[in-house]
């Protein structure tokens, strides 16, 4: 555990990583990003908390139940929307056109628009949503094995 | 094919980093060294696809504001983000088998550290 | 039926997928749900797999495009070359598919008791599932680069899977090694795609067929190529992991991960005949694909003389058979572009090395599986502690002396079938590799009496006594092999004129495999 003025201001900072994380996952198909790139922006916050607080500190709020509820969940949103649109074929683009996400981007350089691309930012979110439990699953359990003690199951 | 890049340092510096890799593989024995020899690797392959699509004078290959000109080729980033993910679970995976493997022989050395022979 | 055989590329591989995800959170529910799920779902894969391949013996080869607007489209209207992920099945990969889904669907039933003392169960299952999606993908593929992630995806849980029992400190280094030379060979061959996509700006198998000319830097890749499969299928010289490996997997997983090692063959052959086969003349291939088949048998088959773990010696003979196919197919591939040489025996070589594929997979799987049947009851497997387990593991005995028997060469079993056609082809090529393979032949039998003497006869050993016979789930996954043994031993020609022949077609054919994708109309 490190000194007090880190760990305030390892408080402060992860919820502007946070935002800064959600923001590249979900303009992923518009800028470039996406859904690995913003999860790890945001695993790397928690690998800042580990650093300031101590992993026995952390293992108390990161269970890694949670974790692997969140990881299998987002990687069933992929799966699943790829499976959506299996009344024509697999990983059809079945949002084109309906107001969610519907829209059809112009070609060439313009200004963009975030509400185009169909299935993409959806299976970008479900692919945010994994990487970000599983990146820090893996940290939190490495840090964990070396100072001794264990994950528990 | 390509553009006229003054000394191809790129595919040079690509080239060289592969080389670095094969060298640690052959005559380097411990273990951290190895999972640091493919992370080199990765490194080189990585640079080699980028290095692939570059046209001369090109902007990035995004829509979104823009300025006008030629684009590099999108689909060499696509392969070397699939290659960077990859890459991240299989260093993961080998440093933690470092890891059991120096709980359990208390060296990390491959010629002493070793069980299986013959 | 119509709607399951149009989609099914995509559902054998996309069902087991969404299964290993699935299974954290059905376990949840208890062991018995998630067991029966597991088995039931392969049980259905299985089906989709066979209903897959009644159509393509009878229509041909079927295509799948992901994200198009029907599966056959493989041009978008106005495009001259296939832009979107693609599933490619022909005659061998629908050869590889089955041969694949019989071994897992033996090796998950036998893995239901086996790991019932370990900890992480479900993990144990996810990786099981991933581990066939990624042989199965790399099968289907008609994409480099999906080869490629297919080939990362069965690594990384290949190796998750040999070292999963972590309290052993030999099983993390046989996975270590596994890890390693997986990365590098995979790493390289992504280079060797970098290097055909700069120069043709394509990725499809078929569409680089169809413009492949032959220079200087296609030589390279075609080396990097070659070198980086040999290395994932444990092909003499760079041989030295698989021992190691497949000693320490936990039981179960050592078929599987003999299976991708196949699934790496498949991969150098549908690279060699289909990529870069055809107009150039591949004799100089064909005889380094020889030559790498001989040192294997040979070498293979003297370093497993002197074993004393059961294991490592089934791994050194399992490298040792894997020489046999590429003598065979290797005969093929040097002799392709000569018709009259083909039709006479390079037809007959090809289909004695790929029924060996399958042969060698029911009959080393089973032997491996009896050999972890072993270490799963008296705890060890040094072959000088063991002793007089006939006594006590009747059904070990009996499916240990078959699968001995059938590596051997022994007639009635398969393997006397697809050993003879290799023989008899081979011979006509050059007579020198036909006599190294049957002395190779013979110091196999000779191995096998030495470990059945050491393991299974002689006098009850005093510390065995209470030995008893493995549990009933382990007996019904070794029994799915062996039905499937004696099956192909009464029935050969069958199989070959149905499994086998459509296979070798489907690899000599470059044109048709380019017209199913290039011919396509929009």
């Amino acid at each position: 555990m490190l000194s007090k003025i880190v760990r305030t201001i390892s408080n402060q900072l992860i919820l502007f990583i946070l935002i800064f994380g959600l923001y590249i996952i979900m303009h992923g198909h518009v800028t470039p990003g996406g859904g690995f790139q913003g999860g790890a922006v945001v695993a790397s916050g928690v690998v800042m908390l580990i650093a300031a607080f101590g992993s026995s500190e952390i293992k108390k709020s990161l269970r890694e139940s949670h974790l692997s509820v969140v990881e299998s969940s987002g990687a069933l949103i992929f799966i699943g929307m790829a499976f959506a649109g299996m009344g024509t074929i697999f990983f059809y683009n079945f949002l084109v056109g309906t107001p969610v996400f519907g829209g059809i981007p112009p070609t060439g350089p313009n200004p963009g628009n975030v509400w185009t691309g169909g299935v993409i930012p959806l299976m970008n979110f479900g692919v945010g949503l994994k990487v970000m439990a599983g990146l820090s699953a893996i940290v939190l359990a490495m840090a964990l094995f070396s100072s001794g003690e264990e994950m528990e199951e | 094919m390509m553009q006229y890049i003054p000394f191809n340092i790129p595919f040079v510096a690509a080239a060289l980093l592969v080389g670095v890799a094969l060298f640690i593989f052959l005559f380097k024995r411990n273990l951290i060294k190895i999972v640091m020899g493919v992370a080199i690797l990765s490194s080189g392959v990585n640079l080699f696809l980028i290095a692939l699509g570059y046209r001369a004078g090109g902007v990035a290959p995004i829509y979104t504001a823009t300025p006008e000109g030629v684009m590099v080729l999108p689909v060499p980033q696509a392969l070397t983000l699939t290659n960077i993910v990859i890459t991240v679970s299989v260093i993961a995976l080998m440093l933690t088998m470092v890891m059991y493997i120096y709980r359990h022989m208390g060296d990390i050395d491959a010629k002493k550290s070793r069980l299986l022979k013959g | 039926m119509e709607y399951l055989t149009v989609h099914s590329p995509i559902l054998i591989v996309a069902i087991p997928l969404l299964a290993a995800f699935i299974i954290p959170l059905l376990s949840r529910l208890g062991s018995k749900v998630r067991d029966t799920f597991n088995v039931s779902l392969l049980g259905f894969v299985t089906f989709l797999v066979a209903i897959l391949a009644i159509d393509i013996y009878a229509n041909g080869a079927r295509i799948y495009t992901l994200g198009a607007s029907v599966p056959e489209l493989a041009r978008p209207e106005g495009y001259m070359v296939p832009v979107r992920i693609m599933f490619q099945v022909d005659g061998i990969s629908i050869f590889m598919g089955l041969t694949i889904t019989v071994v897992a669907l033996a090796a998950l039933v036998y893995s239901l008791q086996f790991v019932k003392n370990e900890t992480g169960q479900d993990r144990f299952y996810s990786l099981f599932m991933l581990l066939y999606v990624g042989m199965i993908g790399l099968v289907f593929t008609g994409d480099m680069f999906n080869l490629f992630v297919f080939l990362e995806i069965l690594s990384i849980a290949g190796a998750g899977l040999a070292s999963y029992r972590v309290n052993l400190a030999d099983a993390v280094e046989g996975g270590f090694k596994y890890i390693v030379i997986s990365a590098v060979s995979a790493l390289l061959v992504l280079f060797a795609i970098g290097i055909l996509y700069g120069q043709y700006n394509l990725l499809s198998i078929a569409a680089l067929a169809n413009t492949m000319q032959f220079n200087t830097l296609d030589m390279i890749a075609l080396a990097m190529l070659a070198i980086a499969f040999v290395m994932k299928l444990a092909g003499v010289p760079l041989h030295m992991w698989a021992p190691d490996t497949y000693a320490v997997a936990p039981a179960g997983i050592t078929p599987m991960i003999y299976m991708s090692s196949a699934a790496s063959m498949y991969a150098l052959y549908r690279v060699t005949f289909t990529l870069y086969g055809g107009q150039f003349d591949t004799m100089p291939i064909g005889w380094v694909v020889i030559i790498l088949g001989v040192l294997s048998m040979f070498i293979g088959v003297m370093m497993a003389i002197y074993q004393t773990d059961i294991k490592r010696l089934m791994a050194y003979h399992a490298i040792s058979q894997s020489g046999y196919m590429l003598l065979g197919v290797g005969v093929g591939l040097a002799v392709l572009t000569d018709p009259v040489a083909l039709a006479n025996y390079g037809r007959d070589a090809m289909n004695g090395g790929i029924f060996h594929i399958i042969n060698n997979a029911l009959y080393k799987g089973m032997l491996f599986l009896t050999a972890e049947a072993i270490f799963f009851r008296i705890g060890t497997r040094d072959l000088n502690k063991m002793g007089g387990l006939a006594h006590n593991m009747k059904w070990t005995t009996i499916f240990f002396i078959i699968g001995a028997l059938a590596i051997s060469g022994i007639p009635p079993f398969n393997g006397f079938a697809s050993k003879l056609l290799i023989y008899e082809s081979v011979f006509r090529f050059n007579p020198l590799l036909s006599i190294i393979a049957m002395f190779v032949s013979l110091v196999t039998l000779a191995s096998f009496t030495k470990v059945f003497y050491s393991a299974f006869t002689g006098p009850e050993m005093p510390a065995y006594r209470e030995v008893r016979e493995v549990p009933k789930s382990m007996i019904i996954g070794m029994g799915i092999m062996v039905a499937c043994i004696i099956f192909f031993s009464i029935f050969p020609g069958l199989v070959v004129d149905t499994i086998v022949a459509p296979a070798t077609d489907a690899l000599i054919d470059q044109a048709s495999y380019i017209n199913g994708v290039m011919g396509a109309a929009p």
